[in-house]
């Protein structure tokens, strides 16, 4: 039996209706406009992004988190409208942000590092310490706590990056492809600990592995070429699928429907490799 | 059973063997009483059967090396860090041989009419420091610092200070060994930093400082090698024009300081 999941119809936080609020958002990746006209509506749970490679996800995820200044349309978190000189301080505090390739300070041990990143995400001095050891413990390093990055292994270095965006307790936590490294046995356990951080925040994971989705996310996005295709619960993903679609399984089955009922709009060019 | 009278050795043992049959109350009294007196406390360990004494002692195997361990050394690397990088290093190591080579040159080429190459270069020290510091293709942690809320300009200022603070005692021991004084270059340093800064905040702080540096090459360093002479704004007497750059530049990135906030415009 699965944990219980929070679903994003569950929303009910004061203030404003939504943590992550789009409406015919752009924005730019270099000159290509990667995002493009994007209405999108995140409220706490976990939110699985789906989405062909290049469909624009990381550079979603990297306007959220605020280090790329939409090019067009609307974007709200937390109910503030990102924008301009908007303060984004205040923002950040509720932020926790891992990039797919996230460089860091080799020397730095795993505490150092996420020591670090939560005197940059200011966490008050007093709380730093115990916030630290809880982010550690919670990602399974706390045995190698006081061992060098640079000694790592790469599923260990990601947890470390798990670590270091939930040290804050962040409101809104964007992961670009997590589990990229993880073998089979982290990958279960970082699902138990999407599951736990989904029931008080707004967790969008961005992935390719349908399987992922399936297991950890009450809510799926399927994102192609910067639109929005698709938002709705795994189960109703996977109604979208027929017997006839390619795919192991029938959210994959509905996932390859969904691209290749996009691909015929568009002259179908979508579907091919 | 009261406080001064211990527990029989028939309960105790009963009690650590862990025996269902003690009567609730006796239970009670023996638990309150163990809790309370130590001798009890050894007679039960004397007693305890061998699962009872091999979990305690795993537990106490675990405990023991953080209850007697020293106390956790101090975190030099954090400390730093939330001053300088640890990219930085090497640039700083670098600076440091081109200053010793430039002393060696001056000391071992006397050239009585030139100007210094330490007067010429040392404004431009501490700007190609702060583009060192403030540069996302430098700093390889950029992505993860991007996003934080003291991305901005209390990071940005916090490493140009480091770089000043290593920088400038390392001009003013050169210019003391190659005998120029720094009445000559340190308002000229810190003016152009000021500037770089500034411009920082419109066109991102990288290109602001090499452009700096590159206008600085070909309109001070170049003219005067070619005249051999020291440019103007060099001389003592263009100390006050270099407060006002100094003094400008500071009020227009505090004006700005949201500027610094966005990656995009490191």
């Amino acid at each position: 039996m699965m944990a219980r999941a929070t679903s994003a119809a569950e929303v009910a936080p004061t203030g404003y209706a939504w943590h992550v609020r789009a409406e015919g958002l752009r924005v730019k990746a270099g000159r290509r406009m990667a995002v493009d006209g994007l209405d999108l509506g995140l409220g706490v749970g976990v939110h699985g992004l789906l989405g062909p490679n290049g469909a624009g996800k990381t550079t979603l995820i990297r306007s959220l988190a605020t280090v790329l200044r939409p090019a067009g349309g609307v974007l709200e978190l937390f109910g503030e409208r990102v924008a301009g000189r908007a303060d984004l301080r205040a923002l950040r505090r509720r932020l926790g942000y891992l990039p797919q390739e996230f460089g860091y300070y080799k020397r730095f041990t795993v505490r150092e590092f996420v020591e670090y990143m939560a005197w940059l995400k200011e966490v008050p001095k007093a709380e730093v310490p115990g916030a630290v050891q809880r982010a550690v413990e919670r990602v399974g390093l706390a045995d190698r706590a006081d061992d060098k990055l640079r000694t790592l292994s790469g599923g260990m270095v990601r947890r470390a990056g798990i670590a270091q965006a939930i040290v804050n307790d962040p409101d809104l936590l964007l992961l670009d492809e997590p589990t990229a490294g993880l073998d089979p046995g982290q990958r279960v356990r970082f699902r138990e600990l999407l599951h736990e951080l989904g029931a008080d925040t707004c967790v969008l994971v961005s992935t390719h592995l349908v399987e992922d989705v399936a297991a950890a996310c009450a809510d799926v996005v399927l994102f192609e070429s910067g639109k929005l295709l698709f938002q709705g619960t795994p189960a109703e993903l996977a109604a979208e699928g027929g017997p006839d679609d390619v795919g192991d399984s029938p959210i994959e089955r509905g996932y390859s429907a969904l691209l290749a009922s996009r691909g015929k709009t568009d002259g179908g060019k979508a579907g091919a490799w | 059973m009261n406080r001064d009278e211990h527990a029989s050795a028939e309960l105790v043992a009963r009690y650590a063997a862990g025996d269902p049959d003690i009567p609730p109350d006796r239970l009670w009294a023996v638990e309150s009483h163990l809790e309370g007196c130590e001798v009890c406390r050894v007679r039960l360990a004397d007693v305890a059967p061998p699962p009872v004494a091999a979990l305690s002692a795993a537990v106490w195997a675990a405990l023991e090396p953080e209850l007697t361990a020293p106390p956790a050394r101090v975190r030099h690397w954090t400390r730093l860090a939330t001053w300088a990088t640890p990219s930085l290093v090497p640039w700083l190591i670098m600076t440091l041989l081109v200053l010793f080579a430039v002393v060696v040159l001056e000391l071992v080429l006397p050239s009585d009419a030139m100007p210094s190459a330490v007067l010429l270069l040392a404004p431009i020290g501490p700007v190609l420091g702060v583009a060192v510091a403030w540069s996302r293709g430098l700093d390889p942690a950029h992505e993860l610092i991007a996003c934080t809320p003291r991305a901005g300009l209390e990071l940005v200022l916090r490493r140009t200070t480091a770089v000043l603070v290593v920088v400038l005692p390392v001009l003013l021991l050169t210019g003391w060994l190659t005998g120029d004084s720094a009445a000559w270059w340190l308002l000229p340093c810190l003016g152009l930093t000021s500037a770089a800064l500034a411009l920082g905040g419109l066109v991102g702080v990288r290109r602001a400082a090499v452009a700096t540096s590159v206008l600085w090459a070909l309109l001070v360093v170049g003219p005067a090698v070619v005249r051999n002479a020291v440019p103007v704004v060099l001389v003592p007497a263009a100390g006050p024009w270099w407060a006002a750059v100094l003094v400008a530049g500071a009020v227009v990135v505090l004006m700005r300081s949201r500027a610094y906030v966005r990656v995009d415009n490191w």
